[in-house]
């Protein structure tokens, strides 16, 4: 026998007609919003936020010029991160990731933010330059007239004796060497980058506005540079980059799942880690959503009795 | 034959639902005797914590997306908005497990779950595209990874994480303006149906 008002096993069902208590719903969310201002203004107070100013093209070049034209030279020759990504950026055969077997969404979608590299990261920025300067637009166009034999042999010959090159401000010094006009160009294009017409370059438009950097984000990706800042912030994908931000801050703690599973076997080998990863995350989510409706999983609260804890004064009344 | 106006309508079905949430039954002042736990206050907590959230962010977006990088008034605004995003998921998580344990989608609430639930998943790319929009190196090196996880799925074709423009309307209209919804969902079915009754206790069914 129960408490009256109190009882045993209340049929969730039909509206409740057991005892009451007093409750001001209106003072209740005043107060907790009052709450976390405060909380929220004590800790802006304490602990700020983080803000590292963003790499920008023209401090890449100047503080590793040597990877800045690496990465310049691979977008020159068709071997960047960005020219053989495959969709949404280029048309790569065979290339993006496989969800299951052979089944590739990013194939299906296809090519949607189509990026030439060569054009798109050395050769149309040159063409600014070369607009004031006639040596180099003689250089652009002996290399653009040239086989692609002749293209691949000079830029290769320019990656090999990168490692040697000396660098002294805007200038670049290698090894006597068969770079064709990959040197001049090279050259041209690590001056324009140290000047900040690069950065210029790569966000504009056909309009005056723009708000879309997708071009100047791909190449600096391309790059090593932006990777070891990120290394030494503890940043990287293998060191649980996605949830974390610079400096001692949070970040995003609640991507801890999704970040999981990429320090893991088989997904932190995997060619098709991302889609593999996104699948999972889908199902888990669709779970999560669903758990009202999956038997065993909606009766877990059941046999734990962590209910017995949150209603505890109100079994005591009722089993009494 | 039948009057026109005695066919249900659109209209009448509207207002049959406004109807069915009189005043006292939206802004109730009391409650079942067993909601008496602080887990009943993580909710408020997370609208509280919402409310914090939208408030610094319109001081932000008032003063435009790069005012926080040279003014310190506004670098003490950003980190209001950062604050009170982290205390909005945290106390969402709370308020999500204290829910699960009580297996509080029992007697025709499984929709209040669902839009509880799908609320807290939208919420996550709200938070993500706010990282993509702070313009500054967390926004590069976040856009230059997550562009990889979802051009996997696909979606990367369509929501670019690299253009500036599209996320920051994301995330300062389209995701608050969706999850604002599903919270104005949940509040309206969690007075609805009323706050789940405690599971039956020992000798109960």
């Amino acid at each position: 026998m129960s408490t009256p008002g109190y009882p045993i096993a209340p049929d969730p069902n039909v509206p409740w007609t057991g005892a009451l208590r007093r409750y001001d719903l209106i003072k209740e969310v005043v107060i907790a919003t009052l709450v976390v201002l405060l909380l929220t203004i004590g800790c802006s107070l304490i602990f700020s936020s983080p803000d590292d100013k963003p790499v920008t093209i023209a401090s890449w070049s100047a503080a590793d010029p040597g990877d800045f034209l690496t990465t310049a030279v691979s977008e020159l020759n068709n071997t960047s991160g960005t020219a053989t990504y495959g969709p949404p950026y280029t048309h790569v055969a065979g290339s993006g990731q496989n969800l299951i077997g052979g089944i590739s969404l990013q194939r299906i979608v296809g090519v949607h933010i189509p990026i030439k590299a060569p054009q798109v990261f050395v050769l149309d920025p040159l063409h600014i330059v070369a607009q004031t300067d006639p040596a180099l637009t003689t250089v652009l166009g002996e290399y653009e007239s040239a086989s692609t034999s002749d293209q691949t042999k000079w830029t290769d010959a320019y990656t090999a004796a990168l490692p040697k090159a000396i660098f002294k401000g805007s200038s670049v010094t290698l090894p006597a060497g068969h770079y064709g006009p990959v040197g001049p160009m090279m050259s041209a294009l690590l001056a324009q980058a140290r000047a900040g017409g690069l950065d210029g370059a790569l966000i504009s438009s056909d309009r005056f506005y723009q708000s879309d950097f997708t071009r100047a984000l791909l190449f600096l990706a391309d790059g090593g540079y932006l990777e070891s800042l990120a290394g030494s912030q503890h940043l990287q994908g293998s060191q649980w980059g996605m949830m974390n931000e610079t400096g001692n801050y949070p970040g995003q703690a609640w991507l801890w799942l999704y970040t999981f599973w990429y320090q893991v076997p088989p997904f932190s080998t995997s060619d098709n880690a991302d889609a593999q990863i996104w699948g999972l995350m889908a199902l888990f989510s669709a779970a999560f959503i669903c758990i009202p409706f999956i038997p065993g999983l909606r009766s877990i609260p059941r046999a734990v009795p962590v209910y017995r804890l949150i209603w505890r004064d109100y079994y005591r009344r009722a089993e009494r | 034959m039948s009057s026109g106006a005695e066919r249900p309508t659109w209209t009448s079905h509207l207002r049959r639902q406004v109807a069915s949430m009189p005043p006292e039954k939206l802004l109730p002042d009391t409650q079942p005797v067993y909601v008496a736990s602080w887990i009943y206050v993580f909710g408020a907590l997370t609208i509280g914590a919402f409310i914090v959230v939208l408030l610094s962010g319109a001081v932000i977006a008032m003063a435009g997306p790069s005012w926080w990088h040279h003014s310190s008034f506004g670098h003490f605004i950003n980190s209001t908005h950062l604050w009170s995003t982290e205390f909005f998921f945290a106390f969402m998580v709370i308020h999500l497990w204290g829910k699960f344990f009580m297996a509080a989608w029992r007697g025709r609430r499984r929709l209040t779950w669902v839009t509880g639930a799908v609320a807290f998943l939208i919420s996550i790319p709200i938070a993500f595209t706010g990282y993509l929009s702070q313009q500054n190196f967390d926004s590069q090196w976040i856009g230059g990874q997550a562009k990889d996880g979802i051009n996997a799925t696909g979606a990367g074709a369509f929501f670019n994480v690299l253009n500036f423009g599209q996320m920051l309307l994301w995330h300062a209209v389209l995701l608050p303006l969706f999850v604002g919804l599903l919270i104005a969902g949940h509040v309206i079915l969690v007075r609805r149906r009323g706050v789940v009754p405690p599971l039956p206790g020992k000798g109960g069914a």
